[in-house]
């Protein structure tokens, strides 16, 4: 038949990269379909690439990859409007387990390393809908043709509106994505070294809680690249939603508080960026395979947010989609019950696994948000307040009052509700 | 500037930043009608792009699609769930130079 292949994975970002070159190492025919002008175009992340993973794809990736800053140190930082509290881990001597990349290369170069091993790539090519003939997946439509192939791997990211057309996904509600938006700041390699406390080549991952979300389900982030950093946010859409806030507004908020803007005084805004993040975690996964179908990725909602982990389960799912359709190949059968497979693969790796261990955890955040991520990150401010103010008042006293003051400002019963929900997420990661 | 006129300038800046090719026709389509009942227009502030504007005289959305990231938030926000919402065609909208 004109216009058949044996895979077509719809998506050239790292899931759908690494399901094709999964596929094309093993001498089968896979078309690799991306609607931008190239690999990354269209995607955004923080962000940094993980290194045990990408090595399971691209084993020598650190010889040739278009990397920005290997990861030395993480700052994790709750603000509230005038104060801020911080830990800051680094370890500069270790084999770093991260680097930043900006997509645009980093994409772009696992899609040429996909072609050098036989991965057909096609650009600029919008698949508008699956073609499904008795009840399987047969192929997909673009703007311009049919094509046909017995396995179709869906990588079409965050939307998949294809995932929903064939009904292996529900529409998505706002609660169960988070909005990021991301400026990209010129500051230069070493105005960059010198703010960020780094030596040559080495990069920051700061996490920011609290203003101007305090209280609020959302986070605020930087990175450290080459030339740029990035920061942005990802807020729950719900909660932007239900508050009637711009995403943009926020992103400023984060960039001018007072223990931040010497950070990226004189920088050069270089773009400004959005994506949706999936984080309805493991309650919210789709069905991930049907008969000539499988769902990796973005698409399939696999990202766990409690870790900031994405592009990794991206990779991953992908490989293991790629290992399930070589079977299926073997075998000459596209059915469920053999695609099925990979939904047993997923569940054995670390992937369904950590989404398990972190189910229940953002009922709970949604639920306690205002506690969790507002008077407690604001009450840490004000132990440290107290801890360091020198104003001839006895510290036991002090003492005393910072720890009436928590049984005044809340009730006994909020007390309790927080109390649970803290021991219920603890037990429910531990267990 | 008023406040307002920074925040306005604030988004002007960075959605100027990005790379576009716009097509002809727009890939937003709210349905005109469920916009007229719609209470929270919802779209107007949550877009990241600010895409949507209320033009309350004519009673109906601006759509300056041309500036759309494609994230998907006003599809999913849309509290009438009656956008209908597209990529653009495979050579046009945004390209993330620094994604």
């Amino acid at each position: 038949m004109r216009n058949k292949t044996e895979v077509i994975v719809v998506g050239g970002g790292p899931a759908g990269i690494s399901a094709a070159i999964t596929v094309a190492r093993a001498g089968k025919k896979v078309v690799l379909i991306e609607r931008g002008s190239y690999s990354g175009s269209k995607n955004v992340f923080g962000g940094a690439i993980y290194v045990q993973p990408t090595k399971e794809i691209f084993p020598n990736f650190e010889e040739s990859a278009p990397l920005e800053r290997k990861t030395v140190s993480h700052k994790y930082i709750l603000r509230t409007e005038t104060k801020t509290v911080s830990v800051d881990y680094m370890a500069r001597e270790d084999a770093s387990n991260s680097y930043s990349v900006i997509r645009s290369k980093f994409d772009r170069w696992m899609a040429q390393e996909a072609q050098k091993e036989g991965v057909v790539l096609v650009t600029e090519t919008f698949v508008k809908e699956l073609l499904v003939k008795e009840n399987k997946v047969v192929g997909v439509k673009t703007e311009l043709e049919e094509y046909f192939a017995d396995i179709v791997i869906l990588a079409d990211g965050v939307n998949s509106l294809l995932a929903k057309q064939i009904g292996l996904r529900k529409e998505i509600k706002p609660k169960d994505v988070a909005l990021g938006v991301k400026e990209v700041i010129k500051l230069g390699k070493d105005k960059i070294e010198e703010r960020f406390n780094l030596k040559d080549g080495e990069g920051a991952v700061y996490e920011i809680f609290g203003d101007p979300m305090l209280g609020m389900l959302g986070l605020g982030y930087v990175y450290t690249n080459k030339e740029t950093i990035s920061i942005g946010i990802g807020i729950s859409l719900d909660e932007l939603a239900k508050r009637k806030l711009k995403p943009y507004e926020i992103l400023d908020g984060i960039k001018s508080h007072p223990s931040f803007s010497p950070l990226v005084k004189d920088g050069e805004l270089v773009e400004y960026s959005a994506h949706l993040i999936p984080e309805g975690g493991y309650k919210k996964l789709p069905k991930l395979y049907s008969h000539g179908v499988l769902v990796v990725g973005d698409s399939a909602m696999l990202v766990n947010n409690i870790h900031w982990e994405g592009t990794n389960l991206a990779m991953i799912s992908g490989k293991l989609a790629g290992e399930t359709a070589i079977i299926a190949l073997d075998k000459n059968d596209f059915s469920a019950n053999t695609l099925a497979l990979y939904q047993k693969k997923l569940e054995k790796s670390f992937i369904i696994k950590d989404l398990k261990t972190y189910k229940n955890v953002m009922d709970i955040v949604h639920d306690r948000a205002k506690s969790f991520l507002g008077y407690y990150p604001n009450k840490i401010a004000d132990f440290f307040h107290m801890f360091t103010a020198v104003d001839s008042i006895p510290k036991r006293e002090k003492y005393h009052r910072f720890i009436a003051s928590i049984f005044t400002d809340r009730s006994i019963s909020e007390l309790v509700k927080d109390g649970f929900a803290f021991l219920k997420i603890v037990l429910g990661v531990l267990k | 500037m008023t406040d307002k006129e920074k925040k306005q300038s604030s988004i002007d800046d960075k959605l100027f930043k990005v790379k576009y090719v716009s097509d002809e026709e727009s890939h937003l389509k709210p349905d005109a009608v469920q916009c007229l009942v719609c209470k929270s227009k919802v779209c107007t502030y949550i877009c990241p792009a600010n895409v949507y504007e209320w033009d309350e005289e004519n009673k109906r959305l601006i759509i300056g699609y041309e500036n759309c990231l494609e994230c998907g938030a006003c599809r999913i926000a849309c509290e009438k769930k009656c956008i209908e919402w597209a990529y653009p065609k495979g050579t046009k909208g945004v390209t993330f130079k620094h994604g």
